[in-house]
């Protein structure tokens, strides 16, 4: 399609590659990352072994990685998309109740900067192995998991339309926005919502066309409301151990601090 | 503004996730009757606009610009149960494909952003529609305070689960007070945002917003001439 590898195209956070991970079946994989997730939401936010058992969560994360060749920056990079609730974990310092105490001259709250840390320390740790996860899997390999998942199949339908015209939508909003910028134009202050209101309305106006003729283009084709679906391929107990000893170290993790600490 | 994992305690967490799946089935239901069996395509190339125009940056003034989140102004234009499952679907493909939102709070994402924003949007929406005059001007209107009033709600949604099933202990006047305060100013945005692309959408294609449907006038058919006698063709020459 030509147009998925600006900034915001579907497969931009995808890294092509063979290893073990890449090759893992996506629902396997989807199935090992929620486990990974609960596992680190279970962990008390209060317990004085936390800290140590985040950075236990976090080992197994990193040798993931470095079998799937995903190179730190990217997992970095990966997590600037938390960072309003780093604004609110801030704010969880100050608001909280409890005994106070002082840090760089501030009054803060003990508690809130344990919870506002440990919140923190969950969301990174989960946001890391999502990348993981996005990094190493296909964007329409994941719709293939989610269906395998149970998915409702007119869900997946949506999902799937959506995959495949996301980067095409999101062509047509880059071309107009280089015909406006090749015009001179720049969006400065708030009257600029009288070009790119427009803009926007146009690009709703347009999908909508489209995705009136990919319908009749489709019933032409004998669609009748499902699609027709590969064969299933079983998947062996091998890779769902290999998949499961994500979430499965960090159950350790979490057990050995409860138990220990 | 995904809620990432770990926010919220497993309890709340899996409430809203049963809050959310109930909203999707009801949904489901409701977009067949409102998309009949197009449903997939139009809702996925619609949820293809949503998640494209979410990456639109828009000046809102000193200096800052904001996105559109899109669920008040989705079910204006194609109707609250098929703009549940389009806000849903961007929902899940940001968790899975972005990393933006966590798996675990998929379920509160989904009921903060597309259930209750939707709901908030759409509900101010049709209120004000029915007493305000019913034209462009005020089908505008209607649409712009339910954009406003929808950012706000979903926020003090959020700060009402994190009083519930949240971690920290903490005066939740306090954090309602500045969350609904910047999602004031964040919806704000949303109006102005939302005004924008429904008034032009009105005036090129009004047919394709839903929610405007009564501003239509059925076009009165020309009548055809009364059957006239032959009209004499004059010779050129």
């Amino acid at each position: 399609m030509g147009a998925g590898h600006a900034s915001g195209g579907l497969s931009a956070r995808y890294l092509a590659g063979t290893s073990p991970v890449h090759r893992l079946e996506p629902h396997v994989k989807l199935v090992a990352v929620l486990g990974f997730a609960l596992v680190v939401v279970a962990t008390p936010v209060h317990a004085g072994w936390a800290p140590a058992a985040y950075l236990g969560f976090l080992l197994p994360l990193l040798v993931v990685a470095r079998i799937a060749r995903v190179g730190l920056g990217r997992l970095i990079r990966g997590l600037t998309v938390e960072l309003p609730f780093v604004l609110f974990a801030v704010l969880l310092v100050f608001v909280s109740r409890g005994p106070r105490t002082e840090v760089l001259g501030l009054s803060v709250s003990q508690s809130g900067l344990a919870v506002g840390g440990g919140l923190l320390a969950k969301a990174t740790l989960s946001v890391l192995a999502a990348t993981l996860l996005a990094a190493t899997t296909e964007p329409r390999a994941l719709l293939r998991g989610l269906e395998r998942l149970r998915l409702p199949e007119v869900l997946v339908q949506i999902l799937m339309f959506m995959i495949r015209y996301a980067d095409v939508v999101g062509g047509e909003l880059r071309r107009m926005r280089m015909a406006r910028e090749s015009r001179g134009f720049r969006a400065r202050h708030l009257g600029a919502l009288r070009v790119l209101g427009p803009a926007a309305g146009s690009l709703f106006i347009r999908s909508y066309e489209r995705g009136e003729r990919v319908h009749l283009a489709m019933l032409s084709r004998g669609y009748t409301g499902r699609l027709p679906t590969g064969p299933v391929a079983a998947v062996g107990a091998r890779s769902w151990t290999t998949a499961l000893s994500l979430p499965l170290a960090a159950g350790a993790v979490l057990l050995t601090g409860s138990l220990v600490g | 503004m995904h809620v990432p994992d770990g926010f919220l305690d497993p309890a709340t967490s899996a409430a809203t996730a049963a809050v959310a799946a109930a909203g999707i089935a009801v949904a489901l239901r409701g977009a067949r009757r409102e998309l009949d069996e197009r449903t997939a395509p139009m809702a996925g190339l619609t949820a293809a606009f949503v998640f494209a125009v979410q990456m639109m940056n828009f000046p809102v003034g000193a200096g800052t610009s904001g996105h559109l989140i899109g669920g008040a102004l989705t079910a204006v234009l194609v109707g609250p149960w098929t703009a549940v499952l389009c806000m849903t679907v961007v929902l899940l493909v940001q968790a899975v494909v972005f990393a933006d939102g966590g798996l675990t709070a998929l379920g509160t994402n989904v009921t903060l952003m597309a259930l209750v924003s939707v709901a908030v949007g759409y509900g101010v929406f049709r209120a004000l529609a029915a007493v305000l005059p019913r034209t462009r001007i005020g089908a505008l209107v209607a649409a712009g305070v339910g954009a406003f009033l929808s950012v706000p709600a979903a926020a003090l949604v959020f700060v009402g689960l994190f009083g519930v099933g949240g971690v920290a202990d903490v005066a939740i006047g306090t954090v309602a007070l500045t969350m609904g305060g910047v999602h004031l100013l964040i919806g704000l945005g949303e109006a102005a945002i939302t005004a924008a692309v429904l008034s032009a959408v009105l005036a090129v294609r009004p047919d394709l917003v839903r929610g405007a449907r009564h501003l239509r006038r059925d076009v009165t058919l020309a009548p055809r001439p009364p059957a006239a006698a032959p009209v004499a063709v004059r010779d050129a020459a």
